[in-house]
């Protein structure tokens, strides 16, 4: 499983070791139906809605949703790419991330931002990007969608729509991507 | 090898990961500086001092735009009305500056080395050389390899990050003029060549470096005809006082050995991109209509000298240096 | 006070012996093993050289007018531990050394000192090039070496005149070759480094050049020609032929030239900016190689001082300069290679340099004891001991020097300077002042 990791960690001879395997890609496809549903009801259709993947994990879970909305609904909804590197608390504190690019699809202001994500963790991603977001204007409102949530939150941050709740031990590593998701560790390769 | 919490201070020796890093890095910033709130708290509560020792508004305003897009305090010193003319020495300016708490000074000086001397005085500092003497210009050398890779993406319809560095395989490049003289031909040598393109310099003879032993380039012997072996021509500027006979005759000369005026650029191929690093001496190492053409990219140039150096100060100062 | 220096290897000019000597009243008194030690001070000498006291034929006091850095006095202590009974003082001051007041000056300074001073006068007035100074007058007051160092004379006219006017008066003219046309503007050795830091080369041609035209115009006036801090391997091979042809030309190369290259300027570190410049690789070698075929005749420090803050200036707007009294001995030591040969040690230090200044027994000398002994009995007892074995390292903290600007510091060294007596009297023991 160590093609899925990112760059930077390959070349500091990081790689992720899969110890188990927790949700099939199936169990994938289904959550996400199921979460496309929730988002749909909660939001009364998808007029209005914009969804926002985070870079870099959740980008193609966005895309995934964001086609998954247009399909339920016959109505297009595009998914926007967010990176949050330069809006992280804790540069100058841990090695910075590799940055990527943004692209934002039409204006967020008084929209329904839906806010994707691979894993929910301590909340501090999900806190820069609420920050990020203002930079394009004032959401009529900001909605959490990630695929697995773990626990351990560092902030009052709570998720909307939640793939799978994984308890896990604060060490543990998750990988969280539409083929699956795996419970694991980093080492030293 | 990464800029990651280290200072820039030459582009000699710098790795092409490196390079390809500050570019990745300058593209996220291009997005950001086309946003409404060209703003990000990345360098925010941090202190980064100007001192520009050799008059540049263009280089001083680009780095303090750079510095305040990244939500940084910026201090600004401008010789003219600082000490230093009362005859304070660099060691004891740089002390009163960092007096206030400084995490990076970007310094531009008249002296090769000034640069590496400051970085001696404060080590905690993170020093960028905004250039020094006839020594170095590392974010003109990055802004310009960032601006080739720019276009020559464009012109393939992706973006220069998925490229990486192939595009510069092979490419060929010629830099024009005062070579012997020009920190941006000294730092611009170093980054295409770490990148893999290849380099022919033309010059008048006194305009060549005295000793060329060990520099990866090729002296040009017909200038025309590199002209048309050219992908990028890289135009550098001849300082009034180099024409006035001791090291050339006459500007007029230079022209008519060097200029590229309307006849040469008949010679280039249309695909041929025309680079200057400014500000442009019309009539003498350009035309001034060549310089008003769509492959002249001067302009593409300056935009670019924004998100290049706020990524070469987002990864210096926010950056942990790398763990051995 | 009478010394018995005791079981050192004494050098003499072509050979060693393991010997005492007996020093007596400013006299070599007696040479030889097993010498009686009463009612004298011993000294243990034994896994050193004993040999005659160092002698610089060029050092730069820079008193009258920049005290701040050195004087005199500061000098000769700094020149006493590093193992040197005569230093000869360069006109460079402020005014330069050019009359009669101001050298009688200097020499006045160098008698309250513990060493013997000697003054090299200027050649023109004020250094500036063109008028004669009073050679014959300063020669009265034992001047024997005259030198514009800090510049070369630039005018082949002017020179031809000096040489003409100094060659009855049998004094010696000294030049500091680097014609100021090609060498213009430079900071550093020009070749591949200095193009690629972007500093301003001064080009060897600007020494090579003045070597070429000196010698010419000795050939044509005759007279004695010495020639300052030699750099390259033209130089000296400009010389070796003007020697063969019978003309009296002298040379000298500093510790800092067969020690270091053009590569220590490569951090822009002013401590390594000098003129005539640190040269390439390939000359440091060459001159290295030529220290055992006779071509230079002396080891020259060019000891120049600076205050601190001028040499914490950009490299370009540094003077140049460096010290080097009290590492020359290690230094020449080192660029002998793995077993210098002693006999060659003193000869390049002190007896090489003693013949060039006219400081000899057999030289006509005013007020300054002999130096370059032979190490026999009846000589003036300027002795050093030199210990071929101490490694040490050198901090410019730790100098007699007022100033601190030695390229040195930091740098491990072997062999130091044990002990060095002057006019008989105990000045450095142990490697401390006395």
């Amino acid at each position: 499983m160590t093609n899925d990791v990112p760059r930077q960690d390959r070349e500091r001879g990081l790689a992720f070791f899969a110890k188990s395997q927790l949700l099939s890609a199936d169990d994938v496809a289904r959550a996400m139906k199921r979460m496309a549903h929730e988002i749909i009801e909660r939001n009364q259709g998808v007029e209005s809605l914009r969804v926002v993947g985070l870079q870099r994990g959740g980008v193609a879970i966005a895309e995934r949703l964001a086609a998954l909305l247009t399909d339920i609904s016959s109505s297009p909804v595009e998914a926007s790419a967010l990176d949050v590197s330069f809006y992280r608390d804790d540069i100058g504190v841990n090695p910075l991330k590799e940055s990527s690019s943004t692209t934002v699809h039409g204006d967020l202001a008084s929209k329904t931002v839906v806010l994707v994500d691979d894993v929910l963790f301590t909340g501090r991603t999900i806190r820069a990007a609420l920050q990020a977001l203002t930079d394009w204007g004032r959401p009529a409102a900001v909605q959490l969608a990630v695929l697995v949530d773990r626990g351990h939150r560092e902030l009052p941050i709570r998720p909307d729509f939640v793939g799978k709740n994984l308890p896990t031990s604060r060490t543990e590593q998750v990988r969280a991507t539409l083929d699956g998701v795996w419970l694991g560790e980093r080492s030293d390769a | 090898m990464s800029l990651r919490g280290e200072n820039l201070l030459t582009l000699a020796g710098v790795s092409r990961e490196a390079i390809l890093e500050v570019l990745d890095t300058a593209e996220s910033f291009v997005e950001v500086n086309q946003r409404t709130i060209k703003k990000v708290p990345a360098l925010k509560g941090r202190v980064v001092a100007s001192l520009f020792f050799e008059e540049s508004t263009r280089t001083r305003l680009s780095f303090e735009t750079a510095a305040k897009r990244l939500g940084a305090d910026v201090v600004s010193l401008a010789v003219a009305s600082s000490s230093v003319k009362k005859g304070e020495s660099l060691r004891d300016t740089i002390a009163t500056i960092d007096a206030l708490g400084l995490d990076a000074v970007v310094l531009r000086h008249k002296s090769s080395g000034a640069a590496l001397q400051v970085s001696r005085y404060v080590p905690h500092v993170r020093v960028i050389n905004a250039g020094d003497g006839l020594h170095q210009h590392p974010t003109q050398g990055l802004l310009d390899v960032f601006t080739v890779r720019q276009i020559l993406a464009e012109r393939q319809g992706v973006q220069g990050a998925e490229t990486g560095g192939e595009l510069f395989a092979g490419l060929r490049v010629l830099i024009v003029g005062d070579i012997r003289h020009s920190r941006v031909a000294r730092s611009d040598i170093a980054a295409y060549t770490a990148l893999g393109a290849e380099v022919r310099v033309a010059a008048p003879g006194t305009l060549l470096p005295s000793d060329l032993t060990g520099w990866p380039v090729t002296v040009v012997e017909d200038f025309e005809e590199a002209l048309q072996w050219a992908d990028v021509v890289g135009l550098l500027r001849l300082q009034n006082e180099r024409g006035t006979g001791s090291f050339v005759p006459t500007l007029d000369e230079f022209t008519f050995t060097h200029g590229l005026t309307e006849e040469r650029v008949a010679l280039l191929r249309p695909s041929t991109i025309i680079l200057h690093p400014g500000p442009m001496n019309r009539g003498v190492e350009i035309d001034s209509r060549v310089a008003d053409l769509e492959r002249s990219y001067m302009t593409r140039q300056v935009a670019n000298g924004v998100p290049v150096r706020m990524a070469v100060l987002y990864l210096s100062v926010a950056g942990t240096k790398e763990l051995a | 006070m009478t010394y018995l220096i005791r079981g050192g290897t004494v050098v003499g000019p072509t050979g060693t012996t393991v010997a005492d000597v007996l020093i007596r009243d400013g006299i070599i008194a007696e040479v030889g093993p097993g010498l009686d030690a009463t009612g004298a001070t011993v000294i243990d000498a034994s896994g050193c050289w004993v040999g005659p006291a160092f002698v610089d034929l060029h050092t730069h006091l820079r008193e009258p007018g920049r005290e701040a850095a050195e004087d005199v006095a500061s000098g000769a202590r700094a020149g006493a531990l590093g193992g040197y009974g005569a230093l000869v003082a360069m006109p460079n001051t402020e005014p330069a050394l050019d009359s009669v007041a101001l050298v009688s000056y200097v020499l006045a300074q160098g008698a309250k000192t513990a060493l013997d001073i000697a003054v090299a006068g200027a050649i023109t007035v004020g250094r500036q090039g063109t008028h004669l100074a009073p050679m014959a007058e300063l020669a009265s007051l034992g001047v024997r070496l005259f030198t514009d160092d800090g510049n070369g004379v630039q005018n082949p006219l002017v020179m031809r005149r000096a040489m003409e006017y100094a060659a009855p008066l049998g004094v010696r003219l000294a030049q500091h070759c680097e014609d100021e046309f090609l060498a213009a503007g430079g900071v550093m050795n020009e070749g591949p480094l200095s193009a690629r830091l972007g500093l301003v080369g001064r080009p060897a041609l600007a020494e090579e050049l003045m070597v070429l035209r000196d010698i010419e115009i000795l050939r044509l006036v005759g007279g004695k020609l010495h020639f300052l801090h030699l750099s390259t391997a033209r130089s000296l091979a400009m010389v070796s032929a003007a020697r063969r042809e019978g003309l009296d030309v002298t040379a000298e190369v500093t510790p800092h030239h067969i020690t270091l290259s053009d590569e220590a300027c490569a951090e822009f570190d002013p401590q390594f900016k000098v003129h005539p410049p640190l040269r390439g690789v390939d000359d440091v070698a060459a001159l290295r190689a030529a220290l055992t075929t006779g071509v230079i005749d002396a080891v020259a420090t060019d000891h120049a001082p600076h205050t601190p803050e001028l040499k914490d200036l950009p490299f370009d707007e540094a003077p140049a300069g460096m010290l080097g009294l009290e590492h020359a001995a290690a230094l020449t030591f080192e660029a002998l290679g793995p077993s210098p040969d002693p006999v060659t040690f003193f000869s390049l230090l002190s007896r090489g340099p003693a013949r060039v200044a006219q400081l000899r027994a057999s030289d006509d000398r005013v007020g300054l004891s002999a130096h370059g002994a032979s190490m026999v009995a009846g000589e003036d007892a300027n002795v050093v001991i030199f210990d071929p074995t101490v490694q040490w390292r050198g901090d410019k903290n730790a100098l007699a020097s007022r100033a601190t600007n030695t390229p040195y510091d930091g740098r491990a060294l072997v062999g130091k300077v044990r002990t060095t007596i002057v006019k008989g009297r105990l000045v450095v023991h142990e490697g401390a002042l006395q």
